[in-house]
């Protein structure tokens, strides 16, 4: 547990330490806050629900570049060799880290709680329950593509490849029920559970449901598993 | 306290390590010899658990690499090839990072981080950020990482490459002052650098060990014969042939004729030194000598002969 925390802490020391955190938040704040109110207006509604579509777009190209150079800039600079080397396990490098970019992406979510106090100042019958259980959507939804994003970063030691492989997956998880068209009706029950937009419905509906849960735990938990055996294979070049 | 049986490691088809194996005792300096790509710093990458072996084990106490590796990397400190830093830290933010992953931390560290401080004179840079230090600082700051839990055993890669002359010497004598109370490893393809600093030398080549003893040792065990140049004036060739008949232990190497006098290269073994009875023959037979020189072989020379054939074949490539 302290290993975690002391490589949590070098992530977000050194996240905090160059302009990329600050761009980040700002830039994610800004981009949110555009798209959420000129839709806003239009549908003239005191409803969150317009954000919970937003964000996840946003996510898709974010996540892979906040977490793009989480492993891949280890092994671009061959500081692998020294964290690979002190007394800790491989998960809890993967852990320390996954846990610092999810915590960026939350810092991010919190400023577009900026939108929820002005709408709970001037709006009506806002449904307090589906903000609620929306966020707790979008942070699980961040939690599948940090995840993603790693496990991208820990394939290659070039920072760009790495950003493309995250983008790449992250696509699929997005667009698969999307194309629920072009897949034979026997697996389309199953693509559509897969796909983490499906998931996501539910929660900003204000529904939290045990099954979508477990679907965003386990995704995160394969992902962080993988990852964490790519760094061990390391080993056996 | 370190024992190393049979470690092999096989990149795909390449053997990068071959089956060696050696011991090294507490507070020894020992340096790791071999040109590039001999397989120095694969077997250290074993020793420090980067890199699993193929087969054979690293045994430290009584623990191994393969089943105790957290074990033993506790008891190592580290400083990889090439000293990779991340230069956006401060200099005391690595070493607290390099502490806290050691359970070090609070007054603790504060004592640790004043004793590292000390030994690689960190003291004008520790609120620096690394990446603006000058390169000798970093090589210290690396080594100060290296040993901020006080490690029993320091392995270095390669520690002072691309110094200036002046930081090699500090580091050096760093090193040697470590080697007191610790099991120092270290690697070099610097024969100089290697034969100033350490106690005993193993030279590797092709992931064999082909060599293993103080400098010393080595030179004596070196299985080349002593060479001697010997110039004879008033001497006959025939004579100069039947020399080897009458002195069994000499190898004439080389004869040549310059105008009046000859010019001799003759070999004997390391167990016999011959000189006094070439010396009789030719009074004997009337020659006047006017020169005889032994070239005796240094470390250079053995470390040539012994990697000579990787070497050739690089070229070849």
């Amino acid at each position: 547990m302290n290993n975690i925390m002391t490589i949590f802490r070098k992530e977000l020391h050194s996240f905090f330490t160059s302009p990329m955190a600050y761009i980040f938040l700002v830039v994610f704040a800004l981009i949110n806050g555009y798209f959420f109110n000129i839709q806003f207006f239009l549908i003239n509604e005191s409803d969150m629900r317009v954000l919970f579509g937003i964000v996840p777009l946003v996510y898709l190209f974010f996540i892979p570049a906040i977490s793009m150079g989480l492993i891949s800039r280890e092994k671009s600079l061959g500081t692998i060799e020294i964290i690979s080397t002190m007394p800790i396990l491989e998960r809890d490098i993967v852990i320390g880290k996954y846990l610092a970019g999810l915590t960026l992406i939350v810092l991010g979510l919190i400023t577009t709680l900026i939108h929820y106090l002005t709408l709970s100042s001037v709006g009506t019958s806002i449904d307090h329950g589906a903000v609620f259980t929306g966020y707790i959507g979008l942070i699980l939804l961040g939690g599948v593509y940090t995840a993603v994003s790693l496990f991208a970063s820990s394939l290659t030691d070039n920072q760009v490849v790495a950003f493309i492989i995250g983008i790449a997956i992250v696509l699929v998880f997005f667009m698969m029920d999307k194309l629920l068209f072009f897949v034979p009706s026997s697996l389309s029950g199953i693509v559509q559970f897969l796909s983490t937009d499906f998931h996501l419905s539910n929660m900003s509906r204000g529904v939290l449901d045990t099954r979508n849960l477990i679907y965003f735990g386990s995704v995160i938990g394969f992902f962080l598993s993988i990852t964490t055996r790519i760094l061990e294979s390391r080993k056996w070049n | 306290m370190i024992q190393i049986d049979n470690l092999s490691k096989n990149y795909g088809t390449v053997q990068a390590v071959d089956s060696i194996s050696f011991s090294l005792n507490d507070g020894e300096i020992v340096g790791f010899l071999g040109a590039n790509g001999a397989g120095k710093s694969t077997t250290l990458k074993m020793i420090t658990g980067y890199l699993s072996p193929t087969s054979g084990n690293v045994h430290i106490g009584n623990q191994n690499i393969i089943d105790d590796c957290i074990d033993i990397q506790k008891m190592i400190g580290y400083l990889p090839e090439l000293n990779p830093l991340y230069s956006e830290m401060k200099v005391h933010e690595y070493l607290h990072f390099h502490a806290s992953i050691r359970g070090i931390i609070g007054n603790e560290f504060t004592e640790s981080l004043k004793r590292v401080v000390n030994e690689c004179g960190l003291q004008g840079v520790v609120h620096r950020t690394i990446g603006n230090c000058s390169k000798g600082y970093k090589q210290r700051i690396g080594l100060a990482a290296a040993m901020i839990h006080d490690p029993k055993i320091l392995i270095l890669d390669e520690p002072v490459t691309g110094l200036d002359p002046n930081q090699i010497v500090e580091i050096r004598g760093l090193i040697k002052k470590l080697g007191k109370k610790k099991l120092v490893l270290m690697s070099s393809h610097i024969l100089q650098e290697i034969q100033a600093t350490v106690d005993r030398i193993i030279i590797i080549d092709n992931g064999k060990i082909v060599a293993d003893g103080t400098s010393e040792e080595l030179i004596s065990n070196a299985q080349g014969m002593t060479q001697l140049h010997l110039q004879v004036h008033e001497a006959d060739e025939n004579k100069i042939q039947d020399m080897k008949a009458i002195i069994p232990s000499i190898n004439l190497k080389n004869i040549s004729q310059e105008e009046d006098s000859f010019l001799l290269t003759i070999e004997y073994g390391n167990n016999s030194d011959p000189r006094k009875d070439i010396f009789k023959y030719a009074v004997d037979n009337s020659w006047t000598i006017t020169e005889m020189t032994v070239t005796e072989k240094n470390l250079e020379d053995i470390f040539r002969n012994l990697t000579s054939q990787s070497t050739e074949g690089v070229e070849d490539e």
